[in-house]
């Protein structure tokens, strides 16, 4: 019998070890698996490597706090620098945080190819810029393409809206973002979910992320996102 | 349709009396050629008020770079869904008939081809179409991304919405970009508050000057050459 929920956050972090390469869903505050990495700076690994598309705001949400406490070094994403993201900005200004700045569209790749097998890819995103220097690149029927790697994680942390035990999910609006295609890409996928629901319960045509694709789920009704700032960056 | 007013007359060196477009001018100004069905992404900034003057009589999809393909305008007070944002992280509302993909498949539509324009904002736009709209700096700001270089490699048309000049008069209109680049060549179109500019094989064709300004006049305030349209 598969039963995929785990009831402690201390359960759903288990076997997370330094050095490890995380990935975390969200598109600003939105979809943000927020209590996962909460327990992610309760369980203590160090040495840390993000994977998401900002790099958060203010000085209390769970992933600049976890970064305040050094515990990550270095982050992967494509938005860092965003009104309030003062945590990311004083330790990249120090010299204590590495960026790995990716194209938001080539990072999502790099994701989606590493969950479906693809090594590599050669994309026309970002070919004639900085970001591409170094890379290799190729004219394929007469236009100019840099070739970009999968990208891996050992753990994808995602927030979805609805879970069963067998870890199908279901998001809610732009709570989807990168959270479906991290879940594919890790070799530990942990979702905590607003809603579990009983088997059978999930349109089988409405499940967006199977759970062949989900390790453990965690039931966490942590509410609506935080109204939008005013004037964003 | 909301009317906007140009912005008021400035003296132009005792020359020429210019009225530049406000930015509510321009963002009309390049609504009104957007077709019926086409689908759109306005990038974040100014772009984002181009889809406050779509005339009512033509269906203009916009696609936002988080997943929305059917965005509407922003939320007013009393209805806010905070679960809905677009790129700017603002929360907006959907069409009916619109739908949500995620990051791949929504940067899949961006990077395929399968949008008929992206709107953009610039610091610079070279005459062979390269532009520069993510940083000033490499070494002195915190860099950001986003998905603008997705968009500029993929959209069937990029136009750009931006002022002429900057606030010192050095044009930003140029023959090559010294900025870090966005994409190369990817350029169609430029609206600016001083005039409207193809960006074609022989580089900056013009196609239309705020009232009041000459074309010589325009050619002053540019740091390329430019053409008359078939001349």
């Amino acid at each position: 019998m598969i039963r995929k929920r785990v009831e402690t956050f201390a359960e759903a972090m288990t076997g997370l070890k330094d050095g490890a390469v995380v990935m975390v869903g969200g598109f600003g505050a939105v979809g943000q698996p927020n209590a996962l990495v909460e327990a992610l700076l309760e369980q203590g690994a160090r040495d840390i490597t993000i994977v998401a598309n900002n790099a958060g705001t203010g000085r209390v949400a769970a992933l600049p706090r976890l970064m305040a406490a050094g515990r990550v070094r270095k982050i992967i994403c494509s938005f860092p620098r965003s009104q309030g993201s003062v945590v990311f900005d004083e330790l990249h200004k120090a010299g204590k945080l590495e960026l790995e700045l990716v194209p938001q569209g080539t990072l999502a790749e790099r994701i989606r190819a590493a969950g479906a097998g693809i090594p590599a890819f050669y994309t026309p995103t970002a070919y004639g810029t900085v970001l591409a220097e170094g890379k290799e690149t190729r004219e394929i029927d007469g236009r100019m393409y840099v070739l970009e790697r999968a990208l891996h994680a050992d753990v994808a942390l995602v927030e979805a809206w609805q879970a069963d035990r067998w870890g199908n999910l279901t998001y809610r609006l732009s709570g989807r973002n990168f959270n479906p295609i991290m879940a594919t890409a890790a070799k530990l996928t942990i979702a905590q979910a607003q809603h579990f629901v009983e088997l059978g319960d999930l349109d089988p045509e409405a499940i967006v992320t199977p759970g062949i694709y989900v390790d453990r789920v965690i039931h966490v009704p942590y509410g609506d996102p935080p109204p939008a700032m005013a004037n964003p960056d | 349709m909301t009317r906007t007013t140009a912005a008021p007359r400035v003296q132009d060196h005792g020359v020429e009396s210019v009225a530049p477009l406000s930015r509510a001018a321009m963002a009309e100004r390049l609504a009104g050629d957007i077709p019926d069905g086409w689908y759109v992404n306005l990038g974040i900034g100014i772009p984002l008020l181009v889809g406050n003057f779509i005339p009512e009589d033509r269906e203009v999809i916009l696609q936002s770079e988080n997943g929305l393909l059917g965005m509407g305008p922003l939320q007013q007070p009393g209805e806010l869904n905070t679960w809905i944002v677009n790129a700017g992280k603002q929360n907006v509302t959907l069409r009916t008939g619109a739908a949500i993909v995620h990051h791949a498949d929504s940067f899949a539509m961006i990077r395929g081809g399968h949008l008929d324009l992206c709107v953009l904002g610039a610091f610079e736009v070279a005459e062979n179409g390269d532009f520069a709209n993510w940083t000033t700096s490499l070494t002195k700001a915190v860099p950001a991304v986003g998905g603008a270089m997705d968009l500029a490699a993929g959209a069937k048309r990029v136009w750009l919405l931006m002022d002429h000049t900057s606030k010192d008069g050095t044009s930003k209109l140029v023959k090559t970009c010294t900025l870090p680049l966005t994409a190369v060549t990817a350029v169609k179109r430029i609206y600016t508050n001083l005039a409207v500019i193809d960006v074609s094989e022989r580089g900056f064709e013009v196609l239309d000057i705020v009232p009041g300004l000459s074309f010589e006049g325009l050619q002053a305030r540019t740091g390329a050459k430019l053409h008359r349209p078939g001349g």
